[in-house]
């Protein structure tokens, strides 16, 4: 029984980095903005992060610096493809290798420092419950971060007005437009907090997943987020379900070796990149399930014409 | 006030003058860094762009890195033209350089001088199969080939691992994770005294040239470009998407998988766990910023070859770290992509409207 909730509280928390970054990009993707930066913008969260809570002390200001930075890439990305119109698949690889060498560049000094962290909830009385203690009291602050943020997004997409313009915005800009929404600024908005939640999965994987920096640690978990919001036919819980299965895989690859299974160590990492393959190719396999749930302006440039 | 007004045609002028607008935005943005960095930004610049070519040698390091990053934009360009998104060269140069290694170390001591092509030969079949993947998985499934060849460099860099680690490391190697050095039959002729420029240079430039020549004279390359400026139009034509597809990432494919071979049977010599400093990534900035015109890549892969023997002299002589050529080149593509929305806009002043006066 101990072992099964162990399981269940590291997979979210190794599914809470890839719900984090896909929730901002699938918001982003609502408002018809193809954002494929993730990767960059999650490890300049990560570094600004890990530099921000090197220099304070606090984690939690860690954790607004990887907001910030998450949010400031993606407003360049944003002047590029909102108002200068640029190609958004060349933009976000361009944003992507940018956050790569970036991260880079300003993590250098702090390869080796290490850094609390945040730690996960320890309530007296209430984390030492059995079976619940650790599920609903025992994991990583972000992790209920994560799940807030799921709830809430689901809420405001669909239950709120906001959210049906952001739809709106999404499915045909130049009738948001007509009745007289500001197209440009809303995906404004929703670019900056992609950028914003990526920057925050970024601080979770440095200063709690594994509390240190090092060059190039989301290692793909932000193109495996991107695939996740296709996989996610842009709703949500769906989001939450991938990542727990991609969790789950990325799990798997540790405790097989931990069991001392006898498998080359790299043909066991592979397993999160092959099943973001299969799992695409299986997904995208029916043409109406993507046509009908993609915005519908999904990658295409708006230009108000006033 | 000033606001963009779609041109009535994109601009030539605007398309040619963006990549040198761009650089010169960059070289500014360099020069505001390292004085922020506390460097006088002159000696700095100069550390950068010239000093690397004060030597014979660096000029051969210049060519020599220029070399597989042209023939990898080259090969990217192709499927570009067509919207066909082609990231993951990176991983198919590891594979056609797997395949190549695999060959030179089976006939390891041989003194046939078929080894070598046989070995361009596999590279490039490597990188095409690495590449057919996604190609298969978007024409049969329709799953983005952006991600999915850029989940295969990830699984193409554990697989080499896994051989350099295991079944191809060197037994007295004292447990090194490379492989032996190759003989001297799977190695590339030095072409030019006193550097390190090897024959694989000359590929690249058949390569570019018969580029040139596909893109401008045959009617594929015509099906290539129409179909990447009108799908629909391609269509209707009678040119399916599949073939499209097909095209573009074999064409990357074999590219990248040649390069892939010219860098282990060149100055590496012996396969290692890394094989390449990112040439496949930094080959789609040279792709965009040579305007995907194989002329164009083969002047963006001399400035973006700079670029790293930069960063490695600006580590040596002014302390910085080499990740600053990383930060360049993608700085580099932001001033491109920006400089760009001139080809399809002008700025024209707009006097206020009165309220109420439209």
């Amino acid at each position: 029984m101990d072992t099964a909730v162990q399981l269940v509280v590291l997979t979210l928390a190794a599914a809470t980095p890839l719900l984090l970054a896909a929730l901002g990009e699938l918001v982003t993707e609502r408002s018809g903005v193809l954002n494929l930066g993730v990767e960059g913008m999650m490890l300049t969260g990560a570094v600004c992060a890990f530099i921000a809570c090197v220099k304070t002390g606090s984690p939690w200001l860690g954790v607004a610096a990887g907001a910030v930075a998450g949010a400031g890439l993606a407003a360049i990305f944003g002047v590029l493809v909102l108002t200068l119109t640029a190609n958004q698949v060349a933009s976000g690889l361009a944003l992507s290798l940018f956050g790569v060498g970036l991260s880079a560049f300003a993590g250098l000094d702090y390869v080796s420092a290490v850094v609390d962290g945040i730690r996960p909830l320890a309530i007296p009385g209430l984390t030492t419950l059995p079976v619940v203690g650790p599920l609903l009291f025992g994991q990583n602050p972000l992790v209920y971060v994560a799940l807030v943020l799921l709830v809430a997004i689901q809420w405001m997409l669909h239950r709120t007005h906001a959210g049906l313009v952001v739809r709106a915005v999404g499915e045909s800009p130049e009738s948001a437009d007509a009745i007289g929404y500001n197209v440009l600024a809303i995906r404004y908005g929703c670019v900056l907090f992609g950028g914003a939640c990526a920057g925050v999965a970024g601080a979770y994987l440095s200063l709690a997943y594994t509390p240190m920096w090092s060059e190039n640690m989301t290692a793909g978990r932000g193109w495996i987020a991107l695939a996740l919001v296709v996989f996610a036919t842009w709703k949500p819980w769906r989001v939450l379900a991938g990542a727990v299965l991609f969790g789950g895989v990325t799990l798997a690859q540790f405790q097989a070796q931990a069991a001392g299974v006898d498998v080359e160590p790299q043909l066991l990492a592979m397993l999160p990149y092959v099943a973001t393959i299969v799992v695409l190719a299986i997904i995208s396999r029916n043409p109406m399930l993507i046509l009908r749930n993609a915005p519908a302006s999904l990658g295409r440039p708006f230009r108000p014409d006033r | 006030m000033l606001r963009f007004e779609a041109r009535p045609a994109p601009s030539r002028l605007a398309t040619l003058l963006s990549p040198l607008i761009a650089t010169l935005a960059t070289v500014v943005a360099g020069v505001v860094l390292f004085a922020a960095l506390g460097h006088a930004p002159l000696r700095a610049l100069a550390a950068f762009f010239v000093q690397p070519l004060a030597t014979r040698y660096g000029v051969g390091e210049w060519v020599l890195k220029a070399s597989p990053l042209a023939l990898i934009a080259v090969g990217l360009a192709a499927g570009y033209r067509a919207n066909v998104w082609n990231i993951g060269a990176e991983g198919q140069l590891t594979v056609g350089a797997i395949a190549a290694g695999g060959l030179a170390l089976a006939f390891d001591g041989t003194t046939s001088p078929l080894l070598l092509p046989a070995m361009f030969v596999a590279g490039a079949a490597g990188g095409m199969a690495w590449a057919a993947i996604p190609a298969l998985l978007r024409t049969r499934f329709r799953a983005s080939e952006i991600l999915t060849s850029l989940m295969l460099v990830y699984i193409a860099s554990l697989w080499l691992q896994l051989l350099v680690h295991g079944a191809w490391r060197d037994p007295e190697g004292f447990n090194f994770p490379q492989s032996k050095l190759f003989g001297a039959a799977a190695l590339l002729p030095v072409i030019v005294p006193d550097t390190r420029v090897n024959a694989a240079v000359l590929l690249t430039l058949a390569v570019v040239a018969a580029a040139w020549v596909f893109m401008q004279r045959r009617h594929a390359g015509f099906e290539m470009r129409v179909a990447g400026l009108a799908p629909a139009a391609a269509n209707y034509a009678g040119i399916p998407e599949s073939q499209t597809v097909w095209r573009g990432m074999l064409i990357g494919g074999a590219c990248a998988g040649l390069a892939g071979v010219g860098e282990i049977a060149g100055p590496i010599g012996q396969l290692m766990p890394s094989v390449s400093p990112g040439y496949g990534f930094t080959a789609i900035i040279v792709a965009f910023v040579g305007r995907l015109n194989p002329l164009g890549i083969v002047f963006a892969s001399l400035l973006m070859s700079l670029l790293y023997l930069g960063g490695e002299a600006a580590q040596l002589t002014l302390a910085l770290p080499s990740a600053v050529s990383g930060l360049f080149q993608g700085t580099l593509l932001f001033f491109l992509l920006a400089a760009d929305v001139f080809i399809h806009y002008r700025l024209v002043r707009v006097r206020a409207v009165p309220a109420g006066a439209a």
